[in-house]
């Protein structure tokens, strides 16, 4: 499909040295079945696919690991810690994901609150710190909160992942300042993650000017899961495209786009 | 032996953890087992033996977001 980003000179998203090619990435979880989600993430050209790491089930271990489904070679796997309450079981988590020997990179998430799955921020840079320290490229899932956000920065971490509303509530971007002003003070990329609910949702967070966004049930949940990831696809290249080419001032007051001159008597 | 695999108690003819991974029909390289909360590598798991009582978490990655 021909976008008119590429006509744009837009740099390529760098991550922990890693290039990508999209600036959207998409989960795995919550789809129908797995040929929708094979199908899903090919709709939205995403090269990089979150994944989680679970107990095998030691009596039907072949059907529900996600690797009998994606191509380790094709797309890039970025392992979270979801569920991790702590920093220490986020820790064991990264372990456990980066022994699975596919990359050193880590989506980094310490909950705080089970009613709204907000980061535990404490928790969160006490992960981050030892596990840069061990090596991880940790990208660290964070609230729109900027002081939150650049001492993610300076402990280290390849990528600070503010959210736009709760995991999974569809709510869109609750506050663009916050994401617009992390974006602006930070150094390294700015990944939105979690709370997209439709393909505006995507737009509007891309023309904030942010690196790239992260989503999964906005597109597992859809009624059309590869209808919706084809849309999200489109509305991330629009809200880059439209970043990029930089908006027209807003004005209280209407101006008339044709000629006010030349009327008729 | 009684071990604790996964959180659930099993009776496993036992021998090193490449051993109990193969009685338990599962791919060491679709695996990560951390035994006694200590993660073996994948190369290192044919010298690790198991023994009564011991912890074994065989993990892998699902669909998440």
């Amino acid at each position: 499909m021909t976008t008119a980003v590429e006509t744009l000179r837009d740099e390529p998203l760098t991550i922990g040295g890693r290039t990508f090619q999209s600036r959207l990435m998409v989960g795995t979880g919550k789809y129908p079945d797995m040929d929708t989600m094979v199908r899903a993430i090919e709709a939205s050209g995403a090269d990089v696919v979150t994944v989680a790491v679970r107990r095998v089930n030691l009596d039907r271990s072949k059907e529900s690991s996600v690797l009998h489904f994606l191509d380790p070679k094709k797309i890039f796997l970025l392992a979270n810690t979801a569920g991790c309450y702590t920093a220490a079981d986020a820790i064991r988590y990264a372990r456990l994901a980066r022994e699975a020997g596919f990359n050193d990179f880590v989506k980094l998430e310490v909950i705080g609150d089970e009613e709204t799955l907000l980061p535990d921020v404490a928790g969160l840079l006490e992960a981050a710190k030892v596990l840069v320290q061990e090596g991880f490229k940790v990208l660290a899932y964070t609230n729109e909160d900027l002081v939150t956000a650049l001492r993610l920065e300076d402990a280290g971490c390849a990528a600070v992942m503010p959210l736009a509303s709760p995991i999974g509530s569809g709510l869109g971007l609750l506050n663009p300042y916050s994401v617009r002003t992390i974006k602006r003070r930070l150094h390294v990329p700015v990944i939105v993650d979690a709370g997209v609910g439709t393909a505006s949702d995507a737009c509007v967070t891309m023309e904030q000017g942010v690196d790239g966004i992260l989503m999964n049930t906005a597109i597992a949940a859809a009624q059309d899961p590869v209808a919706m990831a084809q849309a999200m696809r489109l509305a991330t290249i629009a809200g880059r495209a439209a970043y990029l080419a930089g908006r027209m001032p807003r004005r209280e007051v209407a101006m008339p786009s044709s000629p006010t001159r030349g009327m008729l008597d | 032996m009684d071990v604790v695999i996964n959180g659930e108690r099993k009776q496993i003819r036992g021998g090193t953890l490449l051993d109990v991974l193969s009685e338990l029909e599962l791919d060491p390289r679709a695996v990560v087992v951390e035994h006694n909360r200590k993660i073996v590598r994948r190369a290192g798991l044919g010298g690790v033996q198991i023994n009564e009582g011991d912890a074994l978490e065989l993990v892998h990655f699902v669909g998440g977001g």
